[in-house]
């Protein structure tokens, strides 16, 4: 076997995803929404109302932003219904489209309620729901991108979730911070922590498997760029919300922005690499003559 | 092959690339019968290619190789078949592949299997998400930019259900591209590798084994080289076959976000 792999003058072998920024930016949309809804819930058990208020009203407007972001990155944006026309547990956007749908009824009424209502039954139903959907909400995204042959996303399978779930809550709890008092967001500057650190030690875990081929992308050109300030901005965020979260306000808000450009940066990281990926034939190549697969 | 009956054979291709001439008529075959609209002129300094690779407005694609070495390739003296140097050419077309990713992952439903085996885009039902696009193992199907929809080979679904071969098969000179029930054409392309792998042992069947990660083509090949000579990928997989596994994943990721967010909200001694 030739130590340099060959190809087609160089040309990809896959197809890489043709979705605009919208997508990216919908992994990002999509996780602080659903996080957000599932904190909401925990919240409200905890009677604490003021961050229960901030998370229900946030989660249907993420989830209504989510819906057009989708809808904007369709060829065909008049037939988005089209996604409901089936159930199939095969297609991750299909299921994903079904959550997102439930996602935004549920989290819909509740915010409603939230706003112009009264804090009954109807609207802890609704919240519960909300919570329930809000979860894989956050979560089936890194299946959505992974079920392609795209291979840094493929093969990165096993961590994405994980990535996604850390990155979701992060967001979620560093933008409901911004608009509660200090004693009010102490769930959210736990949350940004722990999900920080989760996140940094997820995403460092994921590229150190993938190892020297399929870890390249995520390191490399703009998806690299946008690792490196993920990661500086997560760290700040992080140290800043542990050290001075308390006792400083504007600290805070810094830190909380931080960690919000953080998470954003990490989506549109693991977006680039997937697309550098599929550029060159090499990773596809080598990383299929390497995994020794039977020729079909 | 008769039009009217209910079950059919599973029918295909198989694109024996040694009798390839690289005359794209196959090419301009398949735009005329699928109507699909020209690429523009584009000169790709890549061999007598210009057309590039499969994409929504093209679905058959020649592929030209040249394999000359040192100071030979300098075009003014010509080489000779004994020196070594040698022309691959070679039509790819879709694979129809026996498990196809872009009909699992298809959330509209749009992409569908028939009754010929081969997997076909319904026009008026694709919204044009482009999640097909990326899920192709092979960079096969791609999305229209005159329609904003997914597009690729039919194998001319509709000359099929009037008992014609495709367009492409009916238009090539030499048979490289021959049409017909899968099973015989598996058969028919086992001898022929038989034969030509006394002249070249690099001759390879791409497609036919159907314990592979896609479970076989719908559209065979006969290569003189590794798949990747022919921008083709080497040990192509159904990604779909890992489904189970990563909804798991996602389930206990879920599942740990919910955990988290408990933890944060439970697990203090802070007054409320």
């Amino acid at each position: 076997m030739p130590t340099k792999s060959r190809s087609y003058y160089g040309r990809p072998i896959v197809k890489g995803h043709i979705w605009e920024d919208y997508i990216a930016l919908y992994l990002f949309v999509g996780g602080l929404s659903g996080a957000s809804a599932a904190l909401g819930a925990v919240a409200r058990a905890r009677k604490r109302n003021f961050l229960a208020r901030s998370c229900t009203i946030s989660a249907a407007g993420g989830a209504a932003i989510s819906a057009a972001l989708l809808i904007a990155d369709l060829g065909n944006p008049e037939r988005f219904l089209h996604m409901l026309r089936v159930v199939k547990i095969t297609s991750p956007m299909n299921v994903g489209t079904w959550i997102l749908s439930a996602f935004g009824i549920t989290t819909g009424i509740a915010a409603a309620l939230e706003m112009f209502g009264s804090h009954g039954k109807i609207q802890t139903v609704a919240g519960l729901g909300s919570a329930i959907l809000g979860l894989p909400l956050s979560t089936y995204t890194a299946v959505l991108i992974a079920d392609t042959a795209t291979p840094a996303w493929h093969e990165a399978r096993a961590e994405l979730p994980l990535v996604f779930a850390a990155s979701a809550a992060l967001s979620a709890g560093a933008w409901n911070s911004l608009f509660l008092s200090r004693h009010d967001a102490a769930v959210c500057r736990r949350l940004m922590v722990g999900a920080g650190v989760c996140e940094l030690i997820a995403h460092r875990r994921m590229v150190q498997r993938l190892g020297a081929l399929l870890g390249e992308p995520y390191s490399i050109g703009k998806a690299g760029r946008y690792a490196k300030t993920a990661r500086g901005l997560t760290v700040t965020a992080v140290l800043t919300t542990a050290l001075f979260g308390k006792r400083s306000r504007v600290a805070a808000a810094g830190a909380a922005l931080a960690a919000l450009g953080g998470a954003l940066c990490e989506r549109f990281s693991v977006f680039h690499a997937g697309t550098q990926s599929a550029a060159d034939p090499k990773y596809v190549v080598d990383h299929q003559r390497a995994a020794g697969q039977r020729n079909s | 092959m008769t039009t009217n009956e209910v079950a059919h054979e599973r029918m295909g291709f198989f694109t024996d690339t040694t009798l390839c001439i690289g005359c794209k008529a196959c090419e301009v075959a398949c735009k005329e019968w699928n109507q699909l609209p020209a690429d523009g002129y584009h000169f790709s300094a890549e061999s007598y290619d210009n057309t590039g690779a499969l994409s929504g407005t093209t679905w058959r694609h020649v592929a030209f190789i040249e394999q000359f070495e040192g100071e030979s390739r300098d075009l003014k003296t010509p080489v000779a078949f004994e020196e070594g140097g040698r022309w691959l050419m070679s039509s790819d077309v879709c694979k129809h592949c026996t498990h196809a990713a872009c009909l699992d992952v298809c959330p509209t439903g749009a992409l569908f299997r028939s009754e010929f085996g081969t997997v076909v885009v319904q026009d008026d039902i694709c919204n044009g998400c482009g999640y097909c696009v990326p899920a192709c193992p092979f960079g096969v199907i791609d999305r229209r930019p005159d329609t904003g929809r997914a597009a690729k080979c039919t194998l001319c679904y509709d000359r099929l259900k009037d008992g014609q071969p495709p367009a492409c098969a009916k238009a090539c000179p030499t048979e490289s591209i021959q049409y017909g029930e899968l099973s015989e054409l598996r058969a028919r392309a086992e001898k022929r590798l038989e034969t030509v792998a006394v002249i070249d042992a690099r001759a390879q069947l791409y497609g036919a084994d159907e314990r592979g990660g896609v479970g076989g083509f719908g559209a065979l090949f006969l290569l003189t080289d590794d798949p990747e000579v022919y921008g083709l990928p080497p040990a192509p997989r159904v990604t779909t076959r890992d489904l189970p596994q990563m909804w798991k994943s996602a389930a206990l990721a879920a599942a740990a976000l919910g955990a988290g967010i408990l933890i944060a909200a439970f697990g203090t001694r802070d007054a409320d």
